[in-house]
């Protein structure tokens, strides 16, 4: 039986392509409108990009440290 | 009463009522009728006061009718009828009626005009959703809505000693906006926060709402929460506490869903999260935050009833929850999946879907009044929705490992619900203005700028590509996290085990000593006094006055 398109590799190869090029595309768009940063942070080049991908990486950090503590099994509350 | 005719929520709770005495096509000929009658009725109120009923010496107001009663009530009444058609075919009688009932009690909440009304319907709606809890039938859901109603009337005790105090300091009953200078009114906005899923006691959210059937969550999710965020509204705009208090729910909402693998529980922890934005704008308490709040909790209830459609349709069709279990269901669910999809989208604020035009306000209210840091948080917070109900439910659930399940989509009617609301979601995420029209404040917003959607798509994309960079990291454990409920579903029971053992013994103690030292008295005047006449009388008098003493007293 054939392969739904997201489990082949093609595709998954085509996948990649696109979410780079789409990436791409959202950082360099930047350049050619204008921002109204309200506030000063907010005018250094891409900073929701790198805002968005920072925060992102913190908050998994912290809940993998906070899950250090307070993940159980499953059943913890059935025993 | 001619009110209760054309009071949209008594309709709905006497009419769920009549639900079990219908069955097949006019069953879900009723359960469809009845919530566009009710809303019907909500689009012909007119603003102000109606509907009066005299009640131990005070009026009731059983509506007090604006435009954001409105857009509550018109969202509740759409609610019901999508979530009812969801499950019209599958879902018990008894069910559909609780939660018609439950959704009455919501929306008559919405419509009060006086503390004691709001109160009664308040609890009211605990009992609904208590018995809607206990739908699926089983001990765990049995056992989770114990606590859950536990936790309710605790809160609704707390609400009533403060309405009670609060009619008492004022001589008013009427719910109007108070102010934090007592604490009555602090009792009062503590009621209100537990229903929103406010820390400490936020837990019971996630305990129970994945514990009911496939379509009880879906019913769940809209009305609780949101009858809590409207009553904030109306009560505290404007609260500085409630800024940081939203803060708290938003980022526990998400670390606790990336822990999670419970993939309803994670969309219950994204509605704590979702209802911390809420919570947020109403502490802001401009009439920009303030109309951003109404809009989110609009638009919120739709892509939340649309996810949980799609998890629901999942859990219906597979029987499982846990997302180590699922992945896949692309190949042979592509309508849930798309329609997952589009709620994920939605509640992650992607341009084009509602939560774009709505949750952006909040953070413009932010901006507005130069609160940086919580401009900052919100942002981040934004990034973290991404992350843990944009991306994980849809990849864990729909994509990632094959998990060899086949379940096709599940029944039409199921489906026709959910590709309605994954069309509102979009709709308004094209034409904001249709939402916009019915805020209770003049909206001067435009959502789609060239610089907010560049922004925004910034923030969200870079957001997903830190999950994939980091997905090793993600990877599903078969584990549950600890929460508050730990005090009372293991702490207090243990402790209270041990407390009792050693009073039993202590009792044991206690009792074989007095017998030991009535004895010994007895054996004493027996002995030493040869019990004379007067003695005896003495000691018969004196235990006559205490029994006397002891008449008296009771």
């Amino acid at each position: 039986m054939k392969k739904n398109w997201f489990y082949r590799k093609s595709s998954i190869k085509k996948l990649y392509i696109y979410s780079a090029v789409f990436l791409g595309i959202v950082i360099i768009t930047e350049y050619f409108i204008t921002m109204h940063p309200h506030f000063k942070i907010e005018s250094i080049f891409s900073f929701y990009a790198i805002f968005g991908f920072l925060s992102c990486v913190v908050l998994i950090f912290i809940a993998k440290i906070l899950g250090f503590f307070i993940k159980r099994k499953d059943d913890y509350y059935d025993m | 009463m001619i009110c209760s005719f054309l009071h949209p929520g008594l309709l709905l709770i006497f009419s769920g009522l009549l639900i079990p005495f219908f069955s097949g096509f006019r069953r879900t000929l009723f359960i469809c009728i009845i919530p566009l009658i009710s809303l019907f009725i909500v689009w012909n109120l007119s603003f102000g006061s109606s509907c009066t009923v005299s009640y131990l010496g005070y009026e009731l107001i059983l509506i007090n009718f604006d435009s954001l009663s409105r857009l509550f009530a018109t969202v509740f009444c759409i609610t019901v009828l999508v979530a009812g058609f969801f499950c019209c075919k599958q879902a018990k009688s008894t069910e559909l009626a609780t939660a018609f009932v439950y959704a009455g009690a919501a929306t008559s909440v919405i419509l009060a005009g006086d503390l004691i009304s709001l109160f009664l319907f308040w609890e009211l709606m605990a009992l609904a959703s208590t018995l809607l809890i206990w739908s699926s039938q089983n001990n765990n859901s049995y056992q989770a809505g114990m606590r859950y109603i536990s936790i309710h009337l605790l809160g609704g005790v707390i609400l009533m000693c403060g309405i009670v105090g609060h009619a008492h300091e004022t001589n008013s009953i009427a719910f109007t906006q108070m102010q934090l200078n007592s604490i009555s009114t602090w009792l009062i906005l503590f009621g209100f926060l537990l229903n929103a899923g406010a820390p400490p006691l936020s837990a019971w959210l996630a305990d129970a709402y994945p514990e009911t059937s496939f379509s009880g969550m879906v019913f769940l999710s809209a009305f609780t929460t949101k009858t809590a965020v409207y009553v904030l509204m109306r009560g505290f705009p404007g609260t500085d506490l409630l800024i940081y208090i939203g803060l708290f729910m938003i980022f526990y909402g998400i670390i606790y869903a990336l822990l999670e693998n419970d993939m309803r529980r994670i969309l219950a922890y994204s509605i704590i999260n979702q209802v911390g934005f809420m919570v947020c704008g109403i502490g802001i308490g401009t009439e920009m935050a303030l109309n951003g709040t109404a809009a989110h909790a609009f638009t919120h209830i739709v892509y939340k009833a649309l996810l949980l459609m799609s998890a629901g349709s999942v859990l219906y069709m597979t029987g499982k929850r846990k997302c180590s279990e699922l992945g896949g269901l692309i190949q042979s669910m592509p309508i849930t999946a798309v329609c997952g999809i589009i709620g994920a989208l939605s509640i992650s604020a992607f341009p084009l879907t509602s939560g774009f035009v709505s949750k952006s306000m909040i953070s413009q209210a932010s901006v507005d009044e130069h609160l940086l840091w919580v401009w900052l948080l919100l942002q981040a917070a934004s990034a973290g929705v991404f992350l843990h109900a944009g991306i994980k439910f849809p990849w864990f659930v729909f994509f990632q490992k094959d998990s060899g399940l086949r379940p096709s989509d599940p029944p039409k009617n199921m489906q026709v619900s959910m590709i309605f609301f994954a069309m509102i979601c979009i709709l308004i995420g094209i034409f904001p203005n249709i939402l916009y029209s019915m805020l209770p404040y003049p909206v001067f917003y435009q959502p789609f700028t060239s610089a907010h959607i560049i922004s925004q798509l910034q923030l969200l994309l870079f957001s997903g590509l830190a999950f994939f960079v980091m997905l090793p990291l993600m990877k599903r454990t078969l584990t549950i996290s600890l929460d508050f409920d730990w005090f009372y579903r293991c702490l207090i029971p243990k402790l209270s085990s041990i407390i009792f053992n050693y009073l039993s013994k202590v009792d044991i103690a206690i009792k074989e000593a007095l017998r030991n030292k009535i004895v010994f008295i007895f054996y004493r005047i027996k002995i030493n006094y040869h019990l004379s006449l007067s003695n005896s009388i003495l000691i018969v008098m004196i235990l006559f006055s205490v029994l006397l003493f002891y008449y008296f007293i009771n």
